[in-house]
């Protein structure tokens, strides 16, 4: 089991979180060029070793999160907010 | 090498069983080949087969940084099957199942492929429809299938859990006669030692560290046991594939590592003479029965990207949840092992076999939960791409630029989400 340190909840097993999946993808303006729309969607890095990625806090909180974490050792770097008023609220 | 026959069977029985060769050499790796395949699971091995075999390459190497069969080949639950849905993945997967039927033979080895049947339970009015609509699309590809009401599935299966009461009863089930099970590490090892005999040189414990490129070209790979000069490249190298792809420096691809897990049972007196399916409402749960009796089944993937080949245990009580819900004397069983492997999820729960950015480089992957049952077929394509430079009919589509056309073979309807295609 993983335990991820929700900022909102405290330590929780990740059972009460649904993954989301790579955080960094950074979706283009809705006028892009179709070529940035399919790196987008389709297209991943897989990386292996330490990753940015987004959890949803589903049986707790409901909030979004943003984790590092290793997808190997599965150790998690750090966790915050996903959404940037919340990190600027929680100053985490 | 002495073949396997009743008469040397017998022979080596009466002289002390001192009349078998090895099964396959243990190679030094040459400096130079024609082909090398990176990955020495069924995909790799077959691909190597069917190379000689079928277009008569005679230089060919796979390398393998672990022992053979030690990837997803040795970490699945041996369900052969051909029930898909979409065009290409159909045609594909039955002649993988057509390519099973006659794999003993073909490779003088006997991978125990036992076509006892595999039972999709249905739950609903509205689940037997769309099972229909699917077995009959089956059927037009010259594929078996047949829909079993409860009176049928009781005198055939009838310890599974039946009770109204449950919160999905079943009302019938799904079922192709042709499917089954075979025997995981016979399948691996009859592909080499099939290949060795051809001359296929099999090199293990051999990891690729480094790809030397000339512009749109791979001249060779940096292997931990030297350099190997190379005049064309396939990867078949699952949950491993973006590695490699790192190392040619080609970018992203549309696939994920993810981890899938299987488990095992202590051995049971015979129980259960089908391969039972399980999905209704979140449920994923599929088992058989293994030949030395123990349970074997697996479930959904374990939720998070991953490289790491352990499992974690929520899957494994979600997995005895569903056990038990549909075949209640599982209860006092105990579990003997689970393992996991790292799949190489795709964007639409399809696979790759095509062309890539390199010239002489072929890629062979995103095989999601279904690479046991695909090998022999992806072996059989995957050799007629090297060989032919150029996609055969069935596996057109299945190339890395589909999505960039619009097409999407995506048999759950899933969506590009690598994490739901199981």
């Amino acid at each position: 089991m993983i335990r991820i340190q929700c900022p909102f909840c405290g330590e929780r097993d990740h059972s009460e979180f649904t993954y989301g999946g790579d955080g960094s993808i950074k979706y283009p303006a809705l006028n892009a060029p179709i070529k940035d729309w399919l790196a987008a969607v389709f297209h991943r890095k897989n990386i292996r070793g330490l990753q940015l990625e987004s959890w949803h806090h589903i049986n707790g909180c409901r909030m979004w999160l943003l984790v590092e974490r290793d997808t190997v050792t599965h150790k998690i770097e750090s966790v915050r907010a996903a959404h940037i008023d919340f990190q600027k609220i929680l100053k985490v | 090498m002495t073949r396997f026959s009743a008469w040397n069977v017998i022979k080596n029985g009466l002289n002390n069983q001192k009349g078998w060769d090895r099964q396959w050499q243990d190679c030094e790796p040459k400096d130079q080949y024609d082909v090398v395949i990176v990955g020495g699971g069924i995909h790799g091995l077959a691909t190597a087969y069917y190379l000689t075999k079928n277009h008569g390459i005679k230089n060919i190497a796979v390398v393998e940084k672990g022992w053979l069969g030690g990837g997803n080949a040795g970490r699945n639950t041996t369900i052969v099957r051909s029930n898909y849905f979409q065009p290409g993945n159909r045609q594909f997967y039955e002649h993988s199942l057509k390519l099973w039927e006659n794999l003993s033979h073909e490779l003088n080895y006997n991978v125990m492929f036992s076509q006892r049947g595999h039972v999709s339970l249905l739950h609903s009015p509205s689940a037997i429809d769309a099972a229909a609509r699917g077995y009959n699309t089956m059927r037009l590809t010259g594929s078996d299938a047949e829909i079993w009401g409860l009176k049928k599935l009781k005198q055939k299966i009838p310890h599974l859990n039946y009770n109204v009461n449950a919160r999905f009863p079943i009302m019938g089930a799904a079922v192709q006669k042709r499917a089954g099970t075979a025997r995981h590490d016979a399948v691996v090892w009859g592909f080499a030692r099939a290949a060795d005999q051809r001359g296929v040189n099999i090199i293990q414990n051999c990891e690729v560290v480094g790809i030397k490129r000339d512009k749109g070209k791979i001249i060779g790979l940096e292997t931990s046991r030297g350099l190997i000069s190379c005049k064309k490249v396939g990867f078949s190298a699952a949950g491993n594939t973006t590695l490699l792809w790192n190392m040619a420096g080609l970018g992203e691809l549309p696939i994920e590592s993810h981890k899938l897990q299987a488990f095992v049972t202590e051995p049971l007196k015979p129980l259960l003479d089908h391969v039972v399916v399980f999905g209704v409402g979140g449920a994923h749960f599929y088992i058989s029965q293994s030949d030395k009796g123990g349970m074997v089944f697996g479930g959904d993937l374990d939720s998070y990207k991953s490289y790491a080949q352990r499992g974690n245990l929520p899957i494994v009580q979600d997995v005895a949840e569903c056990a038990t819900s549909i075949l209640p004397c599982l209860g006092r069983v105990r579990l003997l092992r689970h393992w996991s492997g790292t799949c190489d999820m795709s964007m639409d729960g399809s696979h790759f076999i095509c062309k890539t950015p390199l010239k002489n480089l072929y890629l062979n992957a995103g095989w999601n939960y279904g690479g046991f049952k695909a090998g022999p077929s992806a072996g059989w394509y995957f050799a007629d791409l090297i060989a032919n430079d150029r996609p055969d009919g069935v596996i057109a589509n299945h190339d890395l630029k589909r999505f960039e056309r619009g097409i999407n073979i995506d048999e759950r309807g899933a969506g590009p989400d690598p994490k739901l295609h199981g």
